[in-house]
């Protein structure tokens, strides 16, 4: 046979692909979905708590949040979702019984809490001290002003990354498959994988990774975007017409001695 | 501008080390109520240090701080704070809030206004500060004059007793100095107890009731401005004018 038409029908078996579409529509996309935007939101929570914890003055919260994010920073992914998969497996059997899920969510966010902890914590750094003085100057406290003046600016500065971040993570969610899902747990790259070995044609396996370009290449693309305006919002220019209106300081002053040196 | 209730101050004998650098070395000041006090003198004198405090941002080693008598250091900082107004050289305002809500945010979280209240009491403010059309510009949007300004009307929103000024020009245009000495020059005349440190000779002779030359930690000489500028004592001082004015 021809190895070219070979090739062709192992990955572009368009029969194939029909066959798998519906539940990869239906099972797959709403499972990765949940995984991916679940483990988002925990692990940005969690990753603000040690963002905080991180740049703290007292040293019993810089330093446990420390060794955290060098942990699950450095660990694969894979061995961590195992690790947390199985090793909890009898304490979540305790708690909502025999299901991987509720675990494979969490090995998630502890992973994506690790990275986007450390992206929020230069984000929060890079913030001026003189905000941080401005703010308490009016009377906030310190949690206060981190709250309402320093975290929000900071975080805006780092949005790139952290869609970045949930990118990876949309990617990392296939990884659950370890945890041995329920037919109807099963997220795209199970799925595809599943079609893949019932029928030893890729295709399906390759609708599955079109699946995730079609949720991260936007999300890519938002990202610019998101960069972009940020760039932008960040040089205005003065608008021509606010010159300084002579309507307050009736007090006519004398000019200043840099600008009348005698 | 506001008829605020102003008090005296007093700062006595104020000593502060960072490490092996005694940044202040003794220093005093008074003021009496509703008087302003112009502090100048070279850079790395203290006189930052000095206004940082009086409220507290920083800590003194040892020495006091007195409103109407009555020493500071044991007050919450955080209340003491919203009775004494700062404004910045670089004005410190909130990038990513409109000039608005730059004002309303500490009207509404810590003297615990309304919405309306605090958006009418915002509003009165930049008024009087000549922005009343700016409200909803963001700060970025403004030029630095009108960013100090808003930086004014700010820390006057919360009704302080007295307003310190660090170097609130030094970083504007030539041309934007004048707008905002002018607004201070208001505060003063409205009887606003204020501390200006500043390069700005001719605002100190012309709208100070004393003038405080610091050098290397401590006020060595202080007295009405004619006394200072025209007549002054201290071979340093002498030294200092001669060179900036």
């Amino acid at each position: 046979m021809d190895p070219l038409r070979t090739l062709w029908e192992t990955f572009f078996d368009w029969d194939a692909m029909r066959e798998a579409l519906p539940e990869m529509l239906t099972v797959g996309l709403p499972n990765t979905l949940i995984l991916a935007v679940s483990a988002a939101l925990l692990g940005s929570v969690l990753g603000m708590l040690l963002a905080v914890a991180g740049i703290s003055r007292t040293r019993w919260l810089r330093w446990p949040a420390r060794v955290y994010t060098d942990v699950f920073r450095g660990l694969p992914a894979a061995a961590t979702i195992l690790l947390i998969g199985v090793g909890l497996a009898p304490l979540g059997m305790q708690v909502w019984g025999p299901n991987p899920y509720p675990l494979g969510v969490l090995a998630l966010s502890l992973i994506a809490a690790a990275y986007i902890g450390e992206i929020f914590r230069s984000g929060i750094q890079s913030v001026e001290a003189a905000q941080l003085e401005g703010a308490r100057a009016l009377g906030f406290s310190w949690s206060e002003a981190m709250r309402l003046v320093i975290i929000p600016q900071g975080v805006r500065r780092v949005l790139p990354a952290w869609v970045n971040q949930l990118i990876a993570l949309i990617k990392d969610s296939s990884l659950v498959y370890f945890l041995g899902l329920l037919a109807s747990q099963r997220e795209l790259f199970r799925i595809g994988q599943d079609y893949a070995a019932t029928t030893g044609n890729e295709s399906a396996l390759l609708l599955a990774g079109l699946c995730y370009l079609a949720l991260t290449v936007p999300l890519t693309h938002a990202v610019n975007w998101i960069d972009r305006r940020l760039r932008q919002g960040r040089t205005v220019a003065v608008a021509p017409d606010d010159t300084e209106p002579d309507l307050v300081g009736e007090t006519d002053l004398p000019t200043t001695a840099r600008r009348d040196p005698r | 501008m506001s008829t605020p209730t102003s008090v005296s101050l007093t700062v006595r004998d104020v000593h502060l080390a960072f490490g092996a650098n005694n940044v202040l070395r003794g220093a005093d000041l008074t003021v009496q109520r509703g008087a302003t006090a112009c502090v100048i003198g070279p850079s790395g004198s203290g006189k930052s240090t000095l206004l940082r405090t009086i409220n507290r941002l920083i800590e003194p080693d040892r020495g006091d701080v007195l409103l109407d008598g009555r020493s500071v250091l044991r007050d919450d900082p955080d209340a003491l704070r919203q009775r004494v107004g700062m404004v910045f050289q670089q004005f410190n305002l909130f990038p990513h809030m409109t000039v608005l809500r730059n004002i309303t945010l500490a009207l509404r979280r810590l003297k615990k206004l309304g919405e309306d209240e605090a958006v009418q009491v915002a509003r009165a403010q930049l008024e009087l500060v000549g922005l009343a059309g700016k409200a909803d510009a963001r700060p970025a949007h403004l030029s630095g004059g009108q960013q100090q300004r808003v930086a004014i009307a700010r820390a006057l929103a919360l009704r302080p007793q007295v307003m310190l000024f660090d170097e609130a020009t030094s970083a504007l245009d030539p041309e934007l100095v004048k707008g905002v000495l002018g607004v201070m020059a208001d505060l003063a005349a409205a009887g606003m107890t204020m501390v200006v440190v500043t390069h700005e000779m001719g605002f100190a002779r012309e709208v100070a009731d004393t003038v405080a030359f610091m050098d290397a930690g401590v006020v060595i000489e202080a007295g009405e401005p004619a006394a200072v500028f025209e007549s002054p004592e201290h071979p340093r001082l002498r030294r200092f004018l001669s060179q900036v004015l």
